[in-house]
């Protein structure tokens, strides 16, 4: 479906996906005027009899999908990251969560590489906010590959799904053969001296960061985590308990997200070193993706230097 | 259907009689507002909507959202004489063992259509029903009552517009316009009114009658249903309390139970009013 190394953002592959898996009459995708950013317009054109504008008004957006799902439906409500975890956290607590309702939240434009739009739209505090809610699942794909298959899994899981994509084109990394399962994490490389837990956008640099640890001596295991809640325990204290040390990677605040759910599952069974990146719980600013990546250190630099740290306290 | 059944009034006295029966009981809950909207919801669930107790689920049923959940103890008591919920458990409201929570809860409850409690999101998720209806192909139609505090929340503006754009004619919301929340008054509070002219420029449908008027209730309805390419606001002139002497037009009647001389106080005067009927049926 992508070709491994073709840069696409995953908001792309997410409104591709809900056009090629929106063949179930079930399914209504709903936006509050963003469908040309988050790319629900692909669903639109397709099936524009199941598209449903909201307006920008995306406590009622959520609201909405729930008493639409109460009726059977399958109904994905599409915003900006920031919008519909921050201002739609109620609705999606009160009237998605808490009845367990079939509401899959499409936020893109998660994270920092949001970019020149600067500290109002860089969400980096959603998947804490999500994670507190029970009933909540939350995946947050690395990739279009991961992003088409986190769709179609959304779609056949019964409950409420958080999918965090990204508005930044970036690598595939995975081909047509790549498993994809809710709750289950995934090793792409193996390792003896610590392990990179990484999720979304993270996961190519954990891979740059093993290739340049390998050329000092050091050998880390790397661990794709694209579903944030359930988290997969096994595959965390697997990997504390065979390397000892854990480094995590996320576009998120250290707070909340990755790093806080694998310091829980850590402390609470393989207490080993660990050092969590992402950015410090501190707010963006405007600036090239990349630039923000180098200021907030979510790079290979960064986590090769952390791997360092973390295995010297081992 | 003949609004002035005894069969109705009996039915909206006893819907009154399980708000203090829940309350009392439960030492907490919001006897006020119960009291405000149990004629409507005794007319929806007594005689307008198409329901049925043995098949709570029905994918063609008439939907109802309690967007002021807080009057969970009115909707319990229709349920309940509606044969949805044994009348029984209503003295197990707020109970940490019952299924009867305080704010309606679509999970544990048969004939429940949605979770509410949080204002201003049950209106949005009727207009989800209704627009669901629409695009399913389905007749049903979909009924929510809102309280006129509510209308302080930002949210319910955001159906009224999002109700109007999609037109839809298979809601109808009723608006218990009780005067009275938490803190006082809602003029002193923070004045929503006036609520004809707000719902009027949001391209809604207005009617506005006696809440506790049968008549007017089910001319409403009727009219609402026969109105098509917009949704259907019915502001019902209420009286916080109604029904309970003591209770009428006291704010301070929101957000407290009763006592058991209280109850008992209260459950005499609707067994007086049903026996002025005729007698309980």
């Amino acid at each position: 479906m992508y070709k491994i190394g073709e840069k696409i953002a995953t908001r792309e592959a997410y409104g591709a996906a809900l056009a090629e898996f929106g063949c179930d009459e079930r399914i209504i995708v709903l936006d509050a005027d963003l469908s040309k950013s988050t790319k629900t317009d692909c669903f639109k054109k397709v099936y524009p009899e199941r598209f449903i504008n909201a307006g920008i008004a995306e406590g009622n957006m959520l609201s909405v999908a729930a008493g639409m799902s109460a009726c059977g439906n399958i109904v994905f409500a599409s915003s900006f990251a920031m919008f519909a975890s921050g201002r739609a956290f109620e609705q999606i607590r009160n009237s998605v969560g808490y009845p367990c309702l079939n509401v899959k939240i499409g936020a893109t434009h998660a994270g920092i590489s949001v970019g020149e739009d600067g500290a109002t739209h860089q969400c980096l505090e959603d998947m804490g906010i999500m994670r507190t809610i029970p009933n909540m699942t939350i995946i947050n794909p690395a990739d279009a590959t991961e992003a088409r298959l986190a769709v179609k899994a959304a779609i056949d899981h019964q409950g409420p799904v958080y999918l965090r994509f990204g508005r930044l084109a970036v690598p595939t990394i995975f081909g047509d053969d790549y498993k994809f399962e809710i709750g289950k994490g995934v090793e792409l490389e193996d390792g003896t001296d610590l392990t990179i837990i990484a999720t979304g956008l993270m996961v190519p640099y954990a891979q740059e960061a093993r290739n340049a640890l390998l050329e000092l001596g050091i050998s880390a295991r790397v661990v794709n985590i694209h579903t944030i809640k359930p988290i997969d325990k096994e595959i965390i204290i697997k990997a504390a308990k065979e390397t000892g040390a854990i480094v995590t990677a996320e576009e998120h605040n250290i707070i909340g997200g990755l790093g806080s759910a694998v310091a829980e599952v850590l402390a609470e069974n393989a207490p080993v070193p660990m050092a969590r990146i992402g950015t410090q719980d501190v707010f963006g600013r405007s600036g090239t993706p990349q630039k923000l990546f180098e200021i907030y250190g979510l790079d290979t630099k960064t986590i090769v230097e952390k791997s360092k740290e973390v295995l010297a306290k081992k | 259907m003949n609004t002035n059944s005894k069969e109705l009034k009996c039915f909206a006295a006893n819907i009154r009689k399980m708000v203090l029966e829940a309350t009392c009981n439960a030492k907490s809950g919001h006897p006020g507002g119960s009291l405000s909207a149990a004629d409507i919801l005794a007319y929806l669930y007594h005689t307008e909507m198409n329901i049925d107790p043995k098949n709570p689920a029905d994918p063609d049923r008439d939907r109802f959202v309690l967007s002021k959940g807080h009057a969970s103890p009115a909707l319990y008591g229709a349920l309940a004489e509606r044969g949805f919920i044994p009348k029984e458990d209503i003295k197990t409201f707020r109970n940490a063992e019952s299924y009867l929570q305080g704010h309606p809860d679509m999970k544990g409850v048969n004939g429940v259509d949605m979770s509410t409690g949080s204002l201003g999101q049950g209106i949005s998720a009727a207009c989800g029903m209704a627009l669901a209806g629409k695009l399913n192909k389905k007749d049903y139609r979909v009924y929510s009552i809102i309280g006129d505090g509510e209308c302080e929340e930002g949210q319910v503006w955001e159906a009224a517009m999002f109700a109007a754009h999609y037109k839809l004619d298979n809601l109808t919301v009723f608006l218990d316009f009780n005067n009275l929340q938490i803190d006082g008054n809602i003029r002193d509070v923070m004045n929503p009114t006036p609520f004809d002219k707000k719902f009027e420029a949001f391209n809604w449908n207005v009617i506005v009658i006696d809440g506790h008027n049968f008549e007017e209730i089910a001319a409403a309805v009727e009219k609402a249903k026969a109105t098509k390419g917009m949704p259907t606001i019915i502001i019902a002139n209420t009286i916080k309390g109604k029904g309970v002497s003591f209770m009428e037009n006291q704010c301070g009647w929101h957000g407290t139970a009763p006592s058991v001389e209280q109850c008992e106080m209260g459950t005499a005067e609707l067994d007086e009013y049903i026996n002025s009927l005729g007698g309980a049926l």
